[in-house]
């Protein structure tokens, strides 16, 4: 049951600096681990998240092997205009996830 | 690292003498006010405490039918944010129908087993996990009173008593670390006070949430004492008394714990 936190201002002024936190729940296993019985624990992470402001892409990241579980991602940018903050996760065994957070720029 | 932690700890067994005077009431502090500053804005912050995303989750579970009686959770209880606020500040709590007591993860198992007729939950799957989150997140903010009924006075003397003995090939007891020691670090850690004010909790550490029973288990295996297994009377005793000792502070969970 993937989830996402998305922490997003609901409303900023014009040229307002804002910041955007995210949380994807993922275990991030690296592939580097061995089970009791000697098998490797086959690797499952998020490969790619991206985030796009009114359908332009803002901010986009490569995400690897030493990042740990349930990425937290923060990041910051210009309130430009009203609209819609759309976000992707995209990793290894198919894994494709999307939330969206709205705001209001006065 | 680990060899430092044995010196370490052998250096607190001779140091330490043997005191264990339980902590005065004005002197006791949640795990929280040992931590750095960035970890506690971590918790501090809804969107940031991981902790959240299991309670996201058992607000779903909280909804699904399952179990042959068809019932979810919420076809008895309700709306959990009203009906389940303040229970995880009484638990362990003494069972009737059982004559011990049960910590949470075990009621919620019994009301599965019981009244959903489903099959009970292992201990540390996410789905109890995020059925204990969701319960104990609200408690957040509400006084411990966990202990206050008399029919668990023998009990919480059983914990008290595993608590203040010495075990394992440290011979180490829960006290000797955290009622004689906690103003000092283990291996760069700070000690603390033992005070269970937020479980299940987020250690970053584990990566995970844990419930309290995993902590104590890891604690155990940290003095080279056996582990009891998940769900011993012996563990729920221990949970008993830690959180009767940290009665009168607030409720913490999900907590974030490095």
């Amino acid at each position: 049951m993937p989830s996402a936190l998305i922490n997003v201002p609901r409303t900023a002024k014009r040229g307002d600096i804002i910041e955007i936190k995210t949380l994807m729940s993922h275990i991030m296993e690296t592939g580097y681990r061995h089970l009791a019985s000697g098998e490797v624990v086959p690797r499952d992470i998020i490969t790619s998240f991206s985030c796009r402001y009114n359908g332009t892409e803002i901010f986009r990241a490569d995400l690897f092997q030493a990042i740990a579980a349930n990425p937290f991602i923060t990041f910051f940018t210009t309130a430009t205009e009203s609209g819609k903050f759309e976000f992707e996760w995209i990793g290894d065994k198919g894994f494709s996830e999307t939330a969206s957070a709205s705001i209001i720029v006065e | 690292m680990r060899f430092a932690g044995i010196i370490a700890l052998a250096a607190l067994l001779t140091a330490g003498a043997v005191r264990a005077t339980d902590i005065p009431p004005g002197e006791r502090r949640s795990g929280y006010s040992f931590m750095t500053p960035d970890t506690q804005a971590m918790q501090d912050d809804d969107t940031a405490n991981p902790g959240m995303l299991w309670v996201l989750d058992g607000e779903a579970l909280w909804k699904r039918k399952v179990g042959t009686s068809d019932k979810a959770c919420a076809d008895c209880h309700g709306d959990a944010r009203a009906t389940m606020k303040g229970i995880s500040a009484r638990y362990p709590a003494f069972d009737k129908a059982l004559g011990r007591p049960v910590d949470l993860e075990q009621r919620i198992n019994l009301c599965r087993v019981n009244h959903q007729q489903a099959s009970p939950l292992p201990y540390e799957s996410s789905g109890l996990l995020a059925l204990t989150a969701l319960v104990a997140r609200q408690s957040r903010g509400i006084a411990i009173e966990t202990g206050a009924a008399p029919q668990l006075e023998p009990f919480v003397a059983k914990g008290r008593e595993l608590f203040m003995q010495r075990q394992g090939q440290l011979n180490l007891g829960c006290t000797n670390c955290h009622d004689d020691n906690w103003d000092k670090r283990l291996a760069g850690s700070a000690i603390t006070q033992a005070h269970p004010t937020g479980y299940p909790l987020y250690r970053l550490e584990w990566q995970s949430l844990g419930s309290l029973q995993r902590r104590l288990r890891a604690c155990i295996t940290g003095i080279r004492a056996q582990a009891y297994d998940y769900g011993a009377p012996e563990l729920v005793e221990l949970e008993l008394y830690l959180m009767s000792r940290a009665r009168g502070m607030a409720v913490e969970a999900p907590a974030v714990r490095p």
